[in-house]
């Protein structure tokens, strides 16, 4: 599975700090911390900010690069800041994110085409959040359909069935599982499938217990991608032991000490 | 209708492993070995740019060989018994491109040979010839212990490939030659899972994982070639995968397991079905080395001369297509 950290983000309090005031160490130490705890991508979000987001965001993506060599993924609602942050990156990036409404998909699909990069994709539209797993395919299928027009192929796509907090909308934690077996069916080669993990236990205590066990199910159904914390030591003991549960790891006694 | 042809794209790479360093990297070979590097299956690709291609040793004895076979003893009867003419006629008359000293005579039940004695051996195949080595210890956990001290320092610098780490016996072989620069065998007989977990430990001593060479077992055809060769092919499918601990370089020894076999030994006085042994042997190691090139074998380590030439015409054969 791909894992995507989350951790250079401006809701961060010490992340907002460190862009403040420009501490490029800080944001260099997060970026090394995060892949050599098994990181393949790094998600970069400039957080709320009233001074230049644009310029915030090349700043992250050239201090980021400098310090690791892993793709980046560029996470801000306003299509302006993706667009600053994709020019600046030296590889291929992955857009995080746009929606399956209209205004959302003309807005990002052309930068995405252009750059060459990935796109997440939540399953919502403009009528806000779907209710169960067969909304959450419908719009999957738009997107996808969207993505392919624009000349995105499906291994670029990844389809997020947007997960909710089970402290909030705790029917949903199971709709968004059905929905991850249900993308897998889209296409063939399917589209990636991925979750913004930590959002399930937002509010709740013991987050990460949370977290690893969704993270558990959601791998058992298909997920191949995930937007997590790569130092929660306790989660990545459990994506190792459900790779290989799940036959994608060969086993080895030492991954489980 | 023109058939479009698949390329494979693997999200992994097999790491590259030199063996030997010339004077200017602190050693004194002629030239250096690089095995590895590859980015898809075995002679598959030929859009892919070409990785490094697969590498013969000559095995080389420190004792003189009891019970081989005329076949196998006679193009080597003036040199068996003197490791180092033996390594310079495998160099200078087969063109061993690496040599494979076994230290043989260390063991115990054998002639018991010293640390030291192995060491002077070692140190006198390198004066003696330019091409990288290899050295294998006898097996006997606790004098190869004994003995991979004395022998990675004798060869520092010239950056060996040295055996054989297995599970029960590592750790001395592994701060040896991170002591002194050399690269390490890791073996685990036909266990994929224990072939992970010991590059895990060994890595975690801190070994890289690019100073390492995998050897999965030995085997022979007719004699459990098809259970090493689904686990080489195991092996390198996980590596391309992306599975950084069994992303190394393969070792497949041939010879004396592949001379065991009777299918090699008999003559044809025995068995007047099976045909001329002086073909037969050779060409049974050979075709036991085909079949670990096809698995996914960096490194063959051979002892027939004969073998040695038909498994370079196959290799050239498969490189070029």
């Amino acid at each position: 599975m791909y894992v995507i950290g989350e951790r250079i983000n401006g809701m961060f309090r010490s992340v907002a700090r460190a862009i403040r005031e420009r501490n490029a160490d800080a944001i260099a130490d997060l970026a090394r911390r995060q892949v050599e705890a098994g990181a393949h991508v790094l998600d970069l979000n400039t957080g709320p900010t009233g001074e230049d987001p644009a310029g915030i965001m090349t700043w992250l993506v050239s201090v980021v690069q400098d310090a690791v060599d892993v793709p980046l993924c560029i996470d801000s609602p306003r299509p302006a800041v993706v667009a600053a942050g994709l020019k600046a990156c030296r590889r291929p990036a992955i857009i995080n994110s746009t929606t399956g409404a209209r205004e959302k998909l003309d807005a990002l699909l052309p930068l995405a085409a252009e750059h060459g990069a990935g796109i997440i994709a939540l399953t919502i539209d403009e009528r806000g959040i779907p209710r169960n797993a067969e909304a959450r395919a419908e719009i999957a299928l738009a997107i996808l359909a969207a993505t392919m027009e624009a000349g995105i192929p499906p291994e670029r796509l990844y389809l997020d069935p947007i997960v909710l907090p089970v402290n909030a909308a705790q029917a949903q934690c199971k709709e968004a599982l059905a929905a991850i077996g249900a993308f897998r069916h889209l296409c063939d080669p399917p589209p990636h499938i991925i979750v913004g993990l930590s959002n399930v236990s937002q509010g709740a205590p013991n987050r990460s217990l949370i977290n690893r066990t969704y993270l558990a199910m959601c791998l058992a159904v298909g997920l191949d991608t995930a937007i997590l914390d790569p130092l929660d030591e306790e989660l990545m003991a459990v994506l190792r032991a459900a790779n290989m549960l799940l036959d994608k790891e060969i086993y080895a006694e030492g991954l489980l000490g | 209708m023109a058939v479009e042809r698949t390329k494979e794209k693997w999200p992994g790479r097999v790491f590259t492993v030199s063996i030997g360093a010339t004077a200017g990297e602190g050693g004194t070979r002629g030239r250096v070995v690089t095995i590895g590097g590859h980015t898809a299956l075995p002679f598959v690709s030929p859009d892919d740019p070409p990785a490094n291609r697969p590498v013969i040793a000559m095995i080389v004895r420190d004792d003189k060989p009891r019970d081989w076979p005329e076949t196998l003893a006679r193009p080597l009867a003036d040199v068996l018994g003197s490791p180092v003419e033996w390594a310079q006629k495998c160099v200078e008359e087969y063109g061993a491109e690496v040599v494979c000293l076994s230290l043989a005579s260390t063991h115990p039940d054998r002639q018991d040979a010293s640390p030291d004695q192995a060491a002077k051996t070692v140190r006198a195949v390198l004066d003696a010839v330019p091409v990288p080595l290899m050295v294998v210890g006898c097996g006997h956990h606790d004098k190869d212990n004994e003995v991979w001290p004395r022998i990675t320092d004798a060869a520092r610098g010239e950056r060996c490939l040295m055996g054989i780490a297995c599970q029960e016996n590592y750790r001395t072989l592994v701060a040896a030659c991170m002591a002194d620069g050399h690269s390490l065998i890791a073996e685990a007989p036909i266990d994929i899972n224990i072939q992970k977990q010991l590059n895990i430990l060994v890595t975690e001593m801190g070994l890289p994982p690019e100073r390492i060479v995998l050897h999965p077992g030995n085997a022979s055809l007719g004699y459990g070639l098809e259970y090493e060769y689904s686990i080489m092919e195991r092996i390198r499918l996980a590596g391309l995968q992306g599975d950084r601990m069994l992303a190394q370089p393969m070792l497949a020894i041939l010879g004396e397991e592949v001379w065991k076999a009777k299918e090699a030994r008999l003559p044809a006085s025995q068995q007047p079905a099976w045909g001329d042994e002086t073909y037969r042997g050779p060409a049974w190691e050979a075709a036991t080395g085909m079949g670990f090139l096809v698995a996914g074998a960096d490194l063959l380590a051979v002892l027939h001369p004969e073998a040695v030439l038909a498994l370079r015409r196959a290799i050239d054969a498969a490189v070029t297509g």
